[in-house]
Parts: structure tokens; sequence; C-alpha cells
């Protein structure tokens, strides 16, 4: 019977295939990180941490929209504390976020950001951002959260402006995964 | 007698007819009870789609909000969209491929008629899972069939639990399917039955069950990604966690492209048996077929951004995208060419099955057009959700994948029952369908254009005309289907003898045997008939 045994052995290797494919979905979700990463896709700032300064380049200057978007039913007030900062490409500039939290509970918030266009995600240097880490608030508190960024000097010429925009959620419910998110954004 | 008949040749199945009663169904692997049972399922299914499909249509007959709550809306849109993908198309081709696939290549059975049994018994317990959400306290899944997180995770009635057990299960049974469907193919035929003499419907589903196999498990990880996010506390789709809710969309039409072709390919191979038969004429290019339907699996995989052009792709991948699914329209215009090229100088006649197959030869490709049309990156921007989308899905799926089921089951009904069907009574089918089908999505086009938003229960009073004329039609095109359902329970159960080649150009091994076609067919390998050898 060595039709039987042809087939036993088709299905083990299609299977094997499925297996492989199932796995693969999950891949997806990494590769979709670095393809991000790569290609600056979603607006997402990889480039963190400490930067060599060097002249700035006085002879453009770019406008640096700062925007604040609430997830849904978060309940802070939080906004920037300047809507829009004009900035030399390779000039560090230094504002901040305000947050208070007008609750009668301890709650924790994210900030996720995002930067528009995704072409210039990858020329915005962000030397230190309250994103980088969770934000807990006492009830009636609020917090004054810093923010120190350059635009690289290599952003291309037809950008003449950019919006970096943070969104805050309400992650009082799940702090234990975003240990995972801090630990990515710290790297 | 008998017991020694039995003594000897133990393996009584083989030289019986089927058992009696409900266990016949219930235990058999008969590669043809199971067919006929996948068929049945899916007409039912067919039906309680449509039935939904029509609910939607008599709440858009008006503008305003007359006849169903705005919530009950969406879960019709979205059941109606999972019940005909799922429920409707793919098992039906499933169940062509059980009756056929074998009979078609000169094997006794499937490959492995238990696992058959299995994958077609699951299906049922599926549905029937998927379904009671609707009786459920929060309701049906409601979030579209392509469920896009977080829709489908943080808003989503508490069955959504339900509905993606049951996607699981459905999984499990189309990849049980394809495996068999392979393993039939590559390892059954018949001596002398080469790969390029395969008939194309053997081909086109050897190509289908390679992308079942390899999508299949995507959309099981999907929703498993989904259930974790739900019940387990990941953020896979949740950006507040560190997830991303574009990513679901990127994951599902890693597998959604790929499963339109899952249910259109098989249709090309159906059509591409039926043109030659009443054209009297080989097909067109066999191996160019061959070819362009494995360049259109492979393209596939390449053009799921398409469906994601408005979530902010950088350019360079909007026009990569752009450009690839263009280049489809290449092979599937070589095939279109063939079947023309195949009627060219051949003597037609217009027996229902034909009927169908030119009927979908026309209208798919119309569908091929607005899917163009959709492909145009700057474009899309505009078309994006209208009913201009739902008309294109629409022209692809119904005159498409549902016409070319109903041609291959008119074809080969006569080579299941022993009877052949009533002509005036196909044709009054047909020419009911064809009319309806037509009144119903073509006005969708114009409305589209116009900024008409698909899944939403009220519109603009400026669609309200055509989307009477749409409502019309699709009471026409629904209502028509009992007529094919009348149709093949007359057939079923009488009408003139057919011949063992019930059409007199049909070409093929099903047709050397006799009509209807005896329980077991093949046991011994058969002598390729002249036309195949």
């Amino acid at each position: 019977m060595s039709v039987q045994a042809d087939n036993r052995r088709l299905v083990r290797r299609l299977i094997l295939g499925c297996v492989l494919m199932f796995g693969f979905g999950f891949a997806l979700v990494p590769l979709y990180d670095v393809f991000c990463e790569v290609t600056g896709l979603n607006g997402k700032i990889t480039n963190t941490g400490p930067v060599a300064l060097s002249d700035a380049d006085t002879s453009r200057q770019i406008k640096v929209r700062l925007l604040a978007v609430h997830n849904e039913g978060m309940p802070w007030t939080f906004g920037p504390q300047q809507g829009v900062i004009l900035a030399h490409p390779g000039e560090m500039k230094q504002t901040a976020f305000v947050a208070s939290n007008p609750t009668g509970r301890r709650m924790v918030a994210q900030a996720i950001p995002s930067v528009a266009p995704a072409e210039a995600a990858r020329y915005l240097h962000k030397v230190n951002c309250f994103c980088f880490e969770q934000q807990a608030l006492q009830s009636g508190e609020s917090v004054e959260m810093p923010l120190l960024f350059v635009v690289d000097k290599n952003l291309p010429a037809h950008i003449r402006s950019l919006t970096l925009s943070y969104t805050l959620f309400d992650i009082s419910q799940q702090t234990v995964n975003t240990e995972r998110v801090e630990k990515e954004h710290a790297l | 007698m008998s017991t020694l008949d039995t003594a000897l040749h133990g393996d009584e199945q083989m030289h019986h007819g089927p058992a009696r009663g409900l266990g016949r169904w219930l235990f058999t692997t008969n590669h043809k009870d199971i067919g006929t049972m996948y068929l049945w399922f899916s007409l039912l299914m067919f039906l309680v789609g449509g039935s939904m499909a029509l609910m939607i249509r008599a709440e858009l007959f008006q503008p305003g909000l007359q006849l169903v709550e705005p919530g009950f809306f969406n879960q019709m849109t979205t059941m109606h969209g999972l019940i005909m993908v799922f429920g409707a198309v793919m098992p039906a081709f499933v169940g062509l491929a059980n009756w056929m696939v074998p009979m078609m290549i000169g094997a006794p059975d499937m490959a492995l008629p238990r696992m058959n049994n299995w994958s077609f018994w699951i299906l049922p317990f599926a549905f029937a899972m998927l379904i009671s959400t609707l009786f459920m306290s929060g309701g049906a899944p409601n979030f579209g069939w392509t469920f896009y997180a977080p829709l489908s995770t943080t808003y989503a009635p508490p069955s959504v639990t339900y509905f993606i057990f049951a996607i699981h299960m459905m999984g499990i049974s189309s990849i049980m399917g394809a495996i068999n469907i392979i393993a039939t193919i590559l390892n059954m035929r018949a001596p002398g039955m080469t790969m390029m003499k395969l008939p194309l419907f053997c081909w086109t589903w050897l190509i289908t069950a390679f992308l079942l196999i390899a999508v299949m498990p995507v959309l099981a990880g999907v929703v498993t990604m989904m259930l974790m996010d739900i019940h387990f506390g990941t953020s896979f789709f949740d950006a507040g966690g560190g997830g991303d809710p574009v990513l679901f969309q990127h994951v599902f039409w890693f597998f959604g492209h790929p499963e339109v072709y899952i249910m259109i390919l098989p249709a090309f191979g159906i059509i591409s048996q039926i043109i030659p038969a009443f054209a009297r004429k080989r097909l067109f290019g066999y191996a160019s077929m061959v070819y362009a339907t494995a360049s259109i699996a492979i393209l596939s995989f390449l053009v799921w951004a398409h469906h994601m052009f408005t979530v902010g792709i950088p350019l360079a991948g909007e026009l990569f995208f752009m450009y690839a699914t263009m280049l489809i329209a290449v092979p599937t215009g070589v095939k279109v060419f063939n079947w023309v090229a195949t009627m060219f100088r051949g003597s037609m006649t217009f027996e229902t099955p034909m009927l169908f197959a030119l009927a979908f030869v026309v209208l798919f490709t119309i569908g091929g057009f607005s899917g163009l049309m959709l492909a145009i990156a700057p474009v899309d921007f505009q078309y994006h959700d209208t009913y201009f989308v739902v008309a294109h899905f629409h022209y692809v799926l119904v005159p498409g994948a549902v016409f070319a089921i109903m041609a291959g089951v008119y074809y080969w009904l006569p080579k299941w029952t022993g009877h052949m069907l009533d002509e005036r009574m196909g044709r009054l089918h047909f020419w009911l369908s064809f009319i309806g089908v037509n009144i119903t999505f073509f006005p969708m086009h114009f409305i589209g254009l116009a900024g008409m938003p698909r899944r939403i229960p009220d519109y603009a009073l400026q669609f309200a005309d055509f989307n009477m004329v749409a409502s019309l039609g699709a009471f026409l095109f629904g209502l028509s289907q009992l007529i094919f359902v009348w149709n093949v329970i007359a057939c079923v159960r009488g009408g003139r003898k057919a011949e063992a080649r019930a059409w007199e150009g049909a070409e093929g091994l099903e047709w050397e045997v006799p009509s209807p076609a005896p329980y077991h067919t093949f046991s011994e390998p058969p002598k390729l008939p002249e036309s195949l050898r």
C-alpha cells in the first residue's frame, strides 16, 4: 500500500505547513514592529536617548505642533504648555505637557506618541519624554511632564511643519502589562 | 453465499450500497455522501445568509429607521458576511470537490475518507455556535465580517468568544478539507493522468487548497490574539499596552486577500469545465490557464494592504500595493481571454449551466474592473468603505462565485441524480437571477461613488431612489432562489433519464460512469478515454 504511505508523508508535511503558518501569524507581530521602525510607519518614534549636539541649522525653521488626545473615557485633563514650537533643525527644545487627575481615585496613564507626516518620524529625536514611562497620579494631583527633543538636521527640505501627538490611555486596570512597554521604550 | 462473500472480501462496504437510516450520513466515509451533505449544508446556509441580506435590504428600502434597531442591523451585516463566506461559498466548493475530484481523476474515493467525514461534521456545530449568538444577551457579533480590532475586542458584545471558537472550528474544517483534496489529487490519479492532463477544476482546487493551508492558520492566529486580548490581558491590538490596532488589519488581510481567491479560483475551474462542453471545443490555452491560476495565487500574498490604503501607509507602500494589485489583472485577463477564445467559432448551445457560465464571464469581468478602480490608491480614498466597495465584491461573489456554483450544480446534477433537470425552470431561474442580481448591485456603484457609506442602517435622502431599486432587485433575486431549490428537489425526485454522458459535448472521466453515478466508482483504475490520452 504505497499510496497510503505517500498519503501519510504528504499529510505530515501539510500539517507541518499549517503549524508553521500559525506561527507565522504570530511572528507578524514582531515583524510588524521591525517594519514600522525601518519605515517610520504609523509615526512611531524610535530615536530616543541622548544625542550628540552640533550647530543648529538656522537657515530654516520647523513648526512643531503639539497635540494632546484623550483615549475614550480618559477623565484626566491633559494638554501641552505651548501648542506650537518653532525649532531650528539641530536645536534642542524643551517644553512640557500638563496633566491632572480630577477623579477621586489614584490612576495610572500611559501616553503613546505619534508623528505626522510619518516620513518625519525618524527625524525627531526625543532626548527625554514623559511617554518613556507610565504616570501615576493621586486624586486631585497634577503634574508637569517634561519633553526634550531635537529635530534632525537631515529632515527633508519639503517638510516645514510636523505634528507630535500624544494619546493618553487609562491603564489603571492593566498596569502589569505596561511594564513590558516601559522596557521596550527604554531600549 | 453472502457469508462466503464477506469472508472472502472482508470489507463489506466495498461491495454494497450505502447503509440505511441516519447512520449512513453520520458515519459515512463515501466521498459522494459527504459531497452531498456539504452541498445541502451550503444551500441551507445560503438561504439563511440570504434572509439576513433581505432584512438589510428591507431596512434600506427607505431612508430613516423603519424595521430594525441599528444594533440588530449591524448584527445582520456581520452575520450575513460570515455565513455567506464561510457557510455558503466555501462549503459549496468543498462539496463539489468531494463529489467531482475523485471521479474526474479516476480515484475510488478521497485519499483520507475518515478525515473527510470529520471535516464535514465539524461545520454544523461551528455554525450552530455562530448562529446561537443571535439569541444571547448583548446580541450577535456586530463589528462587520472583517471584525477590525478594537471594535471586535474592547467594544465587542460578550458573544465574541463564541464567534472566535466558531471561526477556529471552521478553520480546522477547511484545513482538513484542503489536506484531503491535495492528497487525493497528488496521490490518487488514475495511471496516465499526468498533472498537465488534470481537469481544470482539479487544478484550480489544488491551488486553492494550498492557499487554504497557507492562510487559514493565520486567521486562526488573529482570532487567537483577539481571544488573548479580550480574556488574558495581552495587548496585541491595544495601543495603551504597546500594541497596534493597525496590526490587526495587516494580519487579517494577510489572510483575507488570499481568502477572496479561495472563493473564486474553484469558480474559474467550474467555468473552465462548462464552457468547452457547451461550445463543443477543447478549452483554449489549457497550460496558460494553469499558470494563470498559479500566478494569481502567488500574487494574492503580495497585495493585502490595498484593503488599507487609508490607514496611513508610506507612499512607497501605497505604490507597491497599487501596482501589485493591478498586476493580478494580467493573469485574470488571460483567463477571460481563454474562455472567450474557447467559445469563438464553437458550436454553442445555451442550456442552463452554460447560461450561468456566460453570465459569470460577463459579470465577473465587471466586478474585476471595479476592483481595478479600487486598486488605484489615490482614488481609493474616495471609494473606501462606500457602497462602491459593496457593489464590487458582490459582483465578484454573487454573479461570480455563486453563479459558478449554480452552473456547476446544474451541470453535474444529471450525474448525481440520474435525471435531467427541467430546462424551462432552469432558464426561468437563470433569467430572474440574472436580472435580479444586476438590479440589486448595479445601482450600488452609483450611490457608492456619490458617497453612501457601507454598514449604516440609514442614509441621506439623495440616495433614496437607487436604494429602493436595489432593495426591489434583492427581493427578486432572493425569491428566485426558491426556484433553484425547487429545481434541485424536482431533479432528485424524477425527470427524464440522464445518459452517462448527460451533455453532448461534455468530456472527462466523470462522464464515463453511468448516471446516476454508482455508490462506488473506479474501484479499479480506469483506462483513460480518447480525449484524455
